[in-house]
């Protein structure tokens, strides 16, 4: 059974509204920005990978290059 | 008798099974914290002597007990890093640490949004406070450690040794209220005898409580497979993932 007999009155939360709301705000933005954080470290560290996979490839061209330019 | 586990610890085998995993732990988090905290905000009777601002127990008693459980798994996983130089349990470890520190600090705060309309104050240092606060400098200490050296074998064994050391502050933490004299009330959940809550109440709270372990599993997982990433850079499936990730 709800115990409150309107939006209202539950928004208000028999005067305890800011304590209440307040820690239900930070808990789950400080979740979700946790969550979104973790989420998206995947991606960076992949992005990052393949830098580093294409500044190998460059750095042997290169050489190639000038192996070939010696003889 | 154990031997199969070991192929678990195999990086692509790991992070293929915590992909798999991954969305089931997703949907029943979300189910059970859902469940958990609307029937806590709306259903649960109210308190007769804290009316409704006992609410915030949902969350506050759900994020300090798992802060704590998070610490020990996170301990566990360090000393089997440590022990048997399983690298799989360093990267575990180094996963729980963000998201312990990011629980403790919620447990914190919610305790302090609790504790100033009750007790007229938003902290107070006795033990039970105290000890939780020096739980997210522990936190925050391995995910420093861990942070500062290139080396991350080496990194594992310090910001493992200080993990481990650290556990002594968990049953300090859990006992606080019995030891010492508090402004913090003593356990609501008993295991071994009759808990001092009513049914109405006290299932969403072990809802919440559930759905808490839940997701810092979930988010563990979701940590640990990108520090797989990290850590095994050099091979080639790794190096396959990332080509196609860019490629995208």
């Amino acid at each position: 059974m709800i115990q409150f007999d309107s939006i209202s009155d539950f928004f208000h939360m028999g005067g305890y509204a800011f304590y209440v709301w307040l820690a239900y705000g930070i808990t789950f933005s400080s979740l979700a920005i946790l969550i979104v954080m973790s989420a998206r470290s995947k991606r960076k560290i992949l992005v990052e990978i393949a830098g580093k996979i294409a500044r190998e490839a460059r750095l042997k061209e290169s050489r190639g290059i000038n192996s070939e330019s010696k003889t | 008798m154990w031997k199969w586990l070991n192929s678990y610890a195999d990086p692509e085998r790991s992070y293929n099974l915590a992909g798999k995993l991954l969305p089931w732990l997703a949907c029943l988090a979300i189910a059970l914290i859902g469940v958990g905290t609307t029937w806590g905000l709306l259903f649960a009777p109210t308190d007769y002597q804290q009316g409704e601002s006992y609410r915030i127990i949902f969350i506050h008693v759900p994020a300090a007990s798992m802060s704590m459980m998070a610490y020990v798994s996170m301990a566990i996983a360090s000393f089997i890093g440590l022990v048997w130089q399983i690298k799989a349990a360093d990267w575990a470890a180094a996963s729980i640490a963000p998201i312990g520190a990011v629980i403790t600090f919620i447990a914190l705060v919610t305790g302090s949004t609790w504790g100033k309309p009750m007790w007229g104050t938003w902290w107070v240092w006795d033990a039970r406070l105290t000890s939780e606060l020096v739980l997210l400098f522990l936190y925050l200490g391995v995910i420093a450690l861990y942070a500062s050296f290139e080396d991350k074998v080496l990194a594992a064994r310090a910001a493992g040794i200080l993990a481990i050391v650290g556990v002594i502050n968990v049953p300090i933490i859990k006992y606080s209220v019995d030891w010492w004299s508090s402004l913090h009330q003593p356990a609501t959940i008993k295991i071994t005898e009759k808990s001092s809550m009513p049914m109405e109440m006290l299932m969403p709270l072990l809802i919440n409580i559930f759905g808490f372990g839940v997701m810092i599993a979930t988010i563990t997982l979701v940590r640990y497979r990108t520090e797989v990433l990290a850590r095994n850079g050099m091979r080639p499936w790794v190096r396959a993932l990332a080509t196609k990730e860019v490629a995208k």
